[in-house]
């Protein structure tokens, strides 16, 4: 584990989510999340489907517009400027900016279909980062090797696997040096025998210090990566705290029925494995 | 080493007799696909059929091929040619532009430009085309002058609409806009057809809209329009015959007015019809360069990969599922 939950109150964290509430009409996907991530740490998102992890992570880089609340990076809100007494949405063109800070992988890897895996690492560096070709190909080809997949260079995603793809994805996230990497759920969409080719990318990103928030059920791969982990329910934040401290010890009903009904889901995928 | 199928390698334990040996000649026979009688009743339908065409075309003294052979390259013919293909070309070009424009519009989040962009494609689909080229020759007879100002007020600019619009520029003005109207549809349901994680993805990669468009979302969109696009734009070709209405004289005028006084209408029909497949066929192959270059990457697996390859058992990924006995040493208590 890189940090632990003491460091966090002396260093200034690098994400702050203070009262961000996002409504769909008039159902509350997100009510009142409150959250912070030290630099360097590695936060778990878990909880029943429907309860608001997707939207949470999507409102940190601003895929989701909010309704209400505050997102910080590194101490300067983000998404909004103050005028006095009011909050604007930036512009576009600020609003990109400030996603640069973040990279994302998807559940679905949303590749692009029509570059191959190499040109879908580099094209983002050289369009948006302004590097020269040479330079991102190298860097690109360098990060292919990282997650297991330079000889897959010149494959088009449709000729990949699902775990290839996802590591593709995650080499395409990395290439724009983001500070934080967002994950959502990248190995719900994958077969079983996939899921721990990607896992292990992750454990090592997560070794190298890079600040990562990630939806998952994969809960032996929160215990073993995360510093934190949030148990959502109903859009809120339910519980809160070291992995071990929260699956041993849940003080709600509701996160020990849902670690309970996990627990006995995968007890099962085990047994028939 | 010799291994066998589950990767052991082979012990000699079996007799390699003569037996085996039979079995492997016998493997080693070439596969054919079977006889079918199928087949062979299509192949005599397809002779039969292609005499019949053969006796029609070519036995057939009213086709008068040697007529059809003097006027194919003829200066007047291949003047006619010409000016379709001009035509063509230049309605395509602003027809896909003005589409283009007025798809954007249609997805545009300010309702004016929607609303502008609705009551287009409204009015110019409900136009027949030849309505549409008479309208816009006669123009003048509406707004005599075009003019740049204020409405009800003073004007900046007078141009009389005689001197802009010509048959040739009404031929091209007309066709664009009907061309328009259509490929702004088609557009609109390319980019519809994108799945909103490739938007996403582009933006989380922090690319610009007009980034996103022409390096990632416009060539999707071009491969899934292309051939609905290739059915306007060969529409478009063969209605240029339509301003024969407002005397421009594009092939089907030339091969008319040449038939009206020499009376062999169908020797340069055909005429007509022989360089309208040309050109057809020219648009196909384009259609195919098209779809090949934006289908890179959409085409089915190339070669498909062995599954086992794909595995990464070595890297030892995560303990396995340490919750369940946390939370099983958890119920005994
Ligand atoms: N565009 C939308 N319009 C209306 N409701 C939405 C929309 N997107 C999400 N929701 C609702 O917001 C809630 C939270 O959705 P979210 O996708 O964040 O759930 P999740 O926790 O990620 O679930 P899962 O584990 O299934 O991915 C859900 O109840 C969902 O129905
Ligand atoms: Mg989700």
């Amino acid at each position: 584990m890189t940090t632990t939950a003491q460091t966090t109150q002396s260093i200034r964290p690098i994400l702050e989510l203070v009262d961000v509430t996002k409504k769909y009409g008039d159902f509350c996907a997100l009510d009142r999340v409150n959250f912070t991530a030290a630099p360097g740490s590695v936060t778990c998102i878990v909880g029943p489907s429907g309860s608001g992890k997707s939207t949470m992570l999507r409102t940190m880089n601003m895929l989701e517009t909010i309704d209400g609340g505050a997102i910080y990076f590194h101490g300067e809100m983000i998404g909004h400027t103050v005028h006095g007494q009011h909050r604007y949405p930036v512009s576009d063109a600020t609003a990109r900016k400030q996603r640069l800070n973040f990279g994302m992988v998807f559940q679905n890897f949303n590749l692009f279909p029509n570059y191959t895996a190499l040109e879908n690492v580099t094209l983002a560096p050289i369009s948006v980062r302004g590097k020269s070709k040479p330079e991102a190909l190298a860097a690109g080809e360098e990060l292919l090797g990282k997650v297991g997949l330079a000889e897959k260079k010149n494959n088009y995603p449709s000729e990949l696997s699902g775990g290839q793809q996802q590591r593709v994805a995650i080499a395409r996230a990395l290439a724009m040096e983001p500070e934080i990497l967002l994950f959502d759920e990248p190995t719900s969409a994958l077969d079983p025998e996939l899921v721990g080719e990607v896992l292990s990318v992750m454990q090592r990103l997560a070794r190298t210090g890079r600040t990562m928030v990630i939806v998952t059920h994969e809960m032996g791969f929160a215990q073993d990566v995360a510093d934190e982990v949030i148990f959502m329910d109903a859009g809120r934040i339910i519980e809160q705290g070291p992995p071990r401290e929260l699956f041993q010890n849940p003080k709600t009903d509701r996160a020990k029925k849902f670690f309970a009904s996990v627990a006995r889901e995968q007890a099962e995928e085990h047994s028939h494995a | 080493m010799a291994l066998t199928t589950n990767g052991r390698p082979m012990t000699l334990t079996e007799p390699v007799g003569s037996t085996t040996r039979r079995h492997q000649d016998l493997a080693a026979l070439p596969i054919r696909p079977r006889p079918s009688l199928k087949r062979w009743i299509s192949y005599v339908l397809a002779a039969y059929v292609g005499l019949i065409a053969l006796e029609m075309l070519f036995f057939n003294q009213n086709w008068q091929w040697d007529v059809v052979g003097s006027y194919l390259f003829s200066q007047i013919v291949i003047s006619g040619l010409l000016n379709t293909i001009q035509l063509t070309v230049l309605t395509t070009v602003f027809g896909l532009i003005i589409g283009g424009v007025i798809a954007w519009c249609r997805l545009s989040n300010l309702a004016v430009l929607r609303t502008f962009s609705l009551l287009y494609i409204w009015v110019m689909r409900a136009m027949p085309p030849l309505v549409m080229l008479l309208l816009i020759y006669f123009v003048g007879a509406l707004v005599p002058n075009f003019s740049i100002g204020i409405p009800f007020g003073p004007s900046f600019l007078d141009i009389p609409a005689n001197q802009v619009i010509s048959q040739f520029s009404a031929a091209v003005i007309g066709l664009s806009i009907y061309l328009g109207a259509y490929s702004a549809e088609i557009f609109r349901g390319g980019v519809q057809s994108l799945t909103a994680g490739q938007a996403e993805a582009c933006k989380a990669l922090g690319l610009s809209p007009t980034k996103a468009y022409v390096k990632v979302l416009g060539p999707q969109v071009v491969r899934n329009i292309t051939p609905a696009m290739a059915n306007e734009v060969i529409t478009i070709f063969k209605n240029t015959s339509l301003v024969s209405v407002i005397g421009y004289t594009e092939l089907l005028t030339t091969v008319q007015n040449v038939y009206a006084v020499s009376f062999e209408t169908i020797p340069l029909l055909t005429v007509a019809v022989i360089w309208y497949l040309v050109l057809t066929s020219l648009a196909m192959v384009g259609q195919s360069l098209l779809e090949r270059h934006f289908g890179k990457g959409f085409n089915r697996r190339k070669g498909s990969v062995p599954r086992s390859t794909q595995v990464e058992g070595s890297e030892g990924p995560v303990a396995p599922n340490p919750l369940t006995d946390v939370l099983a040493a958890k119920d005994e208590k």
